[in-house]
């Protein structure tokens, strides 16, 4: 390196720090102070409509949150959520990342149109699907339905979580398709051709080229879809508010339901850190391998 | 840059160009019918739109006489304008912010690392995972004791924070791709730190921070979390607002597709043209 480097560190070190202080310290603050306060309040007894009761409460939240079948509905409910739209858009992104890079008339638009759900807020993608779409007599689907003679089914009705799966899908497959399409750009278009003069078919070529090549970008769509999709809210909070019963409260709306509508400070921040656990276990592989990104 | 190789290969004979022909034309019929299917919810959305209520309960048709009458009962009704004036403040606001905390930050990473801007970098990154619900109950609080809880304030607040380690990271790829000699043939000339940045490094990197501030942009103004929590009716963004029609008695198809259709139309735009550059951001730089 130039003498000006090695010169220049203490000097350089400084004003790195200086000009890195702003954005650290205010992120450092908007994590550590929420975060220290959630798991504060997890041990207190804090509940804003009995102000009298008030100090350590030890385990207690935890106890009563863990012992509420609640709990266990709205852990198996996020899991569901999380599974099925993972699936569902992992593997429909992965194949129309396929079906998209192949080259077509229109190829550009027709892409545009694909990825466009990514871009609609989350209020109207439910709203629009709720009532347009899956409204039980005047909705598109059930139009379909009759229109070939099966019965209109009363998707929030009979099939709540099913309903919350399909939006959710909806929104993010276009998401594991960008990201894979993006991915698919630096397949090496040479080996494909030396496999197919092998003889190799397009299965094949899917299986033992493509896909490995693509095991990176879907490991990180996996990830950063787990994050997001761990604590999905807005498109519960307007289509089925949890229900009926619980059939579609996940851990973020338990949370919601228990901090802002029970009013139950403890309990909801026991809840909380719930959630932050499960996402740093998720957190950790990501970050992991965005480490292992940067050192290349 | 990578450059794409798509030359296909030569037909080798007249059965074989048939057989690609045809191959072509059921994968355009495929792609087509894909994305179509993806798109009819916004495409329906729109032409609902452009109906009267009746008609847009009534069997789903393509024939019908268009009208902005759900337009106008929009912005006189519930006053559209005020949400969506909300939407813009707190998201160019939020950008605004972010960008400002954000490009020092992303000047030292790239152009002075030290031994701690990997683990920096890293540990921005995971401040992203932390789930908002996790914190919820506490910003919640303050917001309530300091008087933010309703103000456009206090989403900006959040919205930067929540943003800024996307755009610090987005930033930092953006300027570690600038080539290093133009800013030392700077130095060499005695510019200062202050001019390096004002007068090289950002001209130069300005559309990397351009597409960097339209994700945080878009970002902002499709988050659906604390909009809902936060705000009640003064500093309510848009998201909250479309809310505002899931409640029994508001059940008005054609309005609610009016507003929504103005309220994801300039988003969505923004949207396709930085495609590109959103897999960067959302990816944090892991899938180029």
């Amino acid at each position: 390196m130039t003498k000006t480097r090695a010169s220049g560190r203490t000097v350089g070190g400084l004003r790195t720090l200086s000009l890195q202080a702003p954005a650290v310290t205010l992120l450092l603050l908007w994590m550590i102070v929420p975060l220290g306060m959630t798991l504060w309040f997890s041990f207190q007894y804090y509940n804003l409509l009995m102000p009298g009761m008030t100090g350590f409460a030890g385990l207690e939240n935890y106890e009563y949150l863990l012992t509420d079948p609640a709990l266990w509905a709205a852990m198996g409910n996020t899991l569901l959520l999380v599974g099925w739209v993972l699936a569902i858009t992992v593997v429909g992104g992965t194949l129309l990342a396929v079906l998209f890079q192949q080259e077509f008339a229109g190829r550009g638009i027709a892409r545009v149109l694909a990825i466009s759900p990514f871009f609609v807020m989350p209020t109207v993608s439910a709203l629009v699907w709720k009532n347009m779409m899956m409204h039980p007599s005047n909705g598109v689907l059930a139009w379909l339905a009759e229109s070939i003679g099966l019965p209109a089914v009363d998707w929030f009705s009979s099939l709540p979580l099913t309903s919350i799966v399909i939006i959710v899908a909806w929104q993010w497959l276009p998401f594991a398709l960008l990201i894979l399409l993006t991915a698919m750009q630096s397949l090496d278009e040479d080996q494909v051709e030396a496999a197919r003069m092998d003889g190799a078919g397009p299965v094949a070529i899917f299986f033992f080229i493509t896909l490995p090549h693509l095991k990176r970008a879907i490991s990180v769509v996996i990830m950063i879809e787990m994050i997001f999709l761990l604590t999905i809210f807005a498109e519960i909070f307007v289509t089925t508010s949890g229900g009926p019963g619980l059939a579609t409260t996940n851990l973020a709306y338990l949370i919601y339901i228990r901090a802002l509508l029970d009013f139950d400070v403890g309990t909801a921040s026991a809840g909380g850190v719930i959630a932050i656990i499960l996402a740093n276990i998720v957190a950790i592989f990501l970050v992991r391998m965005v480490a292992k990104n940067l050192e290349e | 840059m990578t450059t794409l190789n798509s030359k296909t290969a030569a037909p080798h004979s007249v059965s074989g160009w048939r057989s690609a022909q045809s191959k072509r034309a059921i994968i355009t019929v495929l792609g087509w019918s894909v994305a179509l299917v993806i798109f009819f919810p916004i495409f329906w959305m729109i032409l609902t739109g452009f109906k009267t209520e009746s008609a847009a309960i009534a069997d789903p048709t393509l024939i019908f006489s268009p009208t902005l009458e759900s337009y106008q009962a929009v912005q006189a009704r519930s006053g559209y304008t005020r949400f969506a004036l909300n939407s813009v403040v707190v998201a160019f606001g939020s950008t605004f912010f972010a960008l400002l905390i954000a490009i020092p930050s992303a000047y030292a990473m790239a152009f002075l690392p030290t031994k701690r801007t990997k683990g920096t970098l890293l540990w921005m990154l995971s401040t992203k995972m932390l789930p908002s619900v996790g914190v919820l109950v506490p910003i919640y609080l303050i917001f309530r004791d300091v008087g933010l809880l309703d103000t456009r304030t206090g989403l900006i607040i959040v919205y930067t924070l929540m943003n800024l380690p996307i755009v610090v990271w987005m930033l930092y790829t953006f300027f570690k791709d600038m080539p290093k000699d133009i800013l030392e043939a700077g130095r060499m000339d005695g510019a200062s730190t202050l001019q390096e940045v004002c007068f090289l490094l950002l001209p130069l990197t300005l559309p990397g921070i351009a597409s960097t501030g339209l994700l945080s942009v878009i970002l902002s103004w499709n988050e659906a979390f604390w909009s809902l929590n936060l705000t009640t009716s003064n500093a309510a963004p848009l998201t909250a607002y479309i809310a505002s029609f899931s409640s029994p008695e508001g059940l008005f198809w054609a309005k609610l597709s009016a507003a929504s259709t103005m309220a994801i139309a300039p988003i969505l735009i923004l949207g396709w043209m930085t495609q590109k550059q959103m897999v960067r951001g959302l990816t944090f730089g892991a899938v180029k």
